[in-house]
């Protein structure tokens, strides 16, 4: 993995540099026309991946959360902190470009809809764990894993509490799965590049982040030590 | 000290006619730990809730701030000089939630000020039945609550709920349930980090949105007569609870470690 993770990074920038321009330039210029939405179904090539990444994210984060309530291995912890982070960036993310689809295809920018509440919950709490890390202080790894269970716990509860609550009301409005099988080949083409890509660019920062987070704590870490064998001044 | 020593040795000496009766016949040793086990936590639960009814701090703050809650909203949700009937769930609910967190963080200063969770926790009792013991008091705390906030929202709103009332009630109860099972653990996870007060509402309610919304849709339900409607959001509560109580199982003796 040492040996690795050094000539990685460069690989997977220069690959997601370069899916991200061909990805621009396959959906504005080679993909046809959407039937019934038109231009405003070009967001769909980046927003549906970029919500594949974030939930993956935030399930890497539970799990990695998990392991470490278990093991006790703080690189658990630190896979689960950086896992965090970015899923505060890209629920940022999803939940912009989303408003911005939900203008141009709805005319309004929020529905308190299923996917949309849900993500939005899923978000808050994405938000209170990455708050709870900065804020809470030495000791809040603990807290923090136990917030992620919980959160990533909750997310099926409140997708099916706003799926009842919607089925006893009206139908959904968000488009559905199904859209996928309606796309033309150029699209599906475009579609799966934009999916790899994005999850390059997840692979990436993931590295670089928990690199960081893991050398922040060593140094920590060697901080502590110096000072206790009392090399370091306080 | 000796005398201490000797007093320590001396119960052993009558008891194991007594422990030989919980151990054999008819209760095997299984059903003796559990008994055990719930004991230890009716006895954590029995501490807490006679430490509140000592000095009443907690409910009486509790109860008062959930009224006022409850007087602010009426006079905001006001239509043609009567308060709207439509914005009875999502008060009662709010002002249940919010008074809660106000006791859970109240509770387990107390533990704190006093430095008494370290010393819960030394005890040779199981970790779970201490959570389980302070589930339960937190629960009869949210429940006072909920006695005073839901006949004051029937009273301001000019609601008659008639039968629904005791169906009303088992919601509010199973309310109480998830939100001492939820508040319990991050409450107790909170208890040495700073800032601790903040922290607790941001933690805790995108955690408990599922049981909020269940709650106000039972509620609404129920205020409109759809009895069916209720009856499934109660189930909906009741199987919130039950995942987070077996999630709480499973992370509570990770979580709080002094």
């Amino acid at each position: 993995m040492k040996r690795i993770v050094p000539w990685l990074v460069p690989v997977l920038a220069l690959a997601v540099a370069v899916g991200l321009a061909g990805t621009l330039y396959l959906i504005f210029y080679v993909t046809p026309l959407e039937r019934t939405l038109y231009f405003n179904q070009k967001i769909f090539y980046w927003h549906v991946p970029n919500w594949f990444v974030l939930f993956t994210t935030v399930f890497v984060c539970g799990v990695a959360s998990a392991g470490y309530l278990k093991k006790r291995d703080p690189r658990w912890d630190d896979v689960a902190r950086a896992a965090g982070e970015l899923a505060v960036v890209f629920g940022a993310i999803g939940l912009v470009t989303g408003s911005i689809w939900g203008k141009a295809a709805w005319g309004h920018w929020w529905k308190w809809e299923l996917r949309l509440t849900t993500s939005l919950i899923l978000w808050l709490t994405m938000v209170g764990y990455v708050l709870v890390r900065r804020f809470a202080g030495a000791g809040s790894e603990r807290l923090a894993a136990g917030l992620a269970v919980f959160g990533v716990v909750n997310v099926p509860l409140v997708y099916f509490a706003v799926k009842l609550a919607d089925a006893l009301q009206q139908e959904s409005a968000h488009p559905k799965a199904q859209v996928v099988s309606e796309l033309t080949d150029a699209m599906k083409t475009t579609f799966q590049l934009s999916i790899l890509t994005f999850f390059a660019f997840y692979a990436l920062l993931m590295l670089v982040r928990t690199g960081a987070i893991r050398d922040d704590r060593r140094v920590r870490e060697l901080r502590e030590r110096g000072l206790d064998a009392g090399i370091l001044e306080p | 000290m000796e005398a201490g020593l000797i007093e320590v040795a001396a119960p052993p000496v009558s008891c194991p006619p007594r422990a030989a009766g919980r151990t054999t016949g008819a209760v095997g040793p299984s059903t003796a730990h559990r008994t055990g086990f719930l004991r230890l936590a009716g006895a954590v639960a029995a501490k807490d809730l006679r430490v509140e009814l000592r000095s009443r701090e907690v409910v009486y703050t509790m109860a008062f701030f959930a009224t006022v809650i409850v007087v602010v909203f009426s006079f905001a949700f006001v239509k043609d000089q009567r308060a709207l009937i439509e914005a009875v769930p999502g008060v009662a609910w709010a002002a249940v939630v919010f008074a809660g967190t106000i006791g859970l963080g109240r509770a387990f200063d107390r533990e704190r000020e006093g430095d008494t969770m370290r010393a819960l926790l030394l005890t040779p009792a199981p970790r779970l039945a201490v959570f389980a013991g302070k589930t339960v008091a937190i629960t009869a705390l949210v429940i006072s609550v909920e006695a005073v906030v839901l006949p004051l929202c029937l009273l301001f709103f000019n609601v008659d709920l008639g039968a629904g009332v005791l169906h009303l009630a088992l919601v509010l109860v199973l309310g109480a349930v998830g939100f001492a099972v939820v508040g319990t653990v991050f409450a107790a996870m909170l208890l040495r980090v700073r800032s601790r007060d903040v922290l607790l509402p941001v933690v805790l309610y995108p955690i408990l949105v599922p049981m909020i919304m269940a709650g106000t849709k039972a509620t609404g339900a129920l205020l409109a007569g759809a009895a069916g409607d209720a009856w499934f959001w109660t189930q909906f509560l009741a199987a919130y609870d039950a995942v987070f109580v077996i999630v709480a199982l499973w992370t509570f003796e990770a979580l709080v470690i002094e």
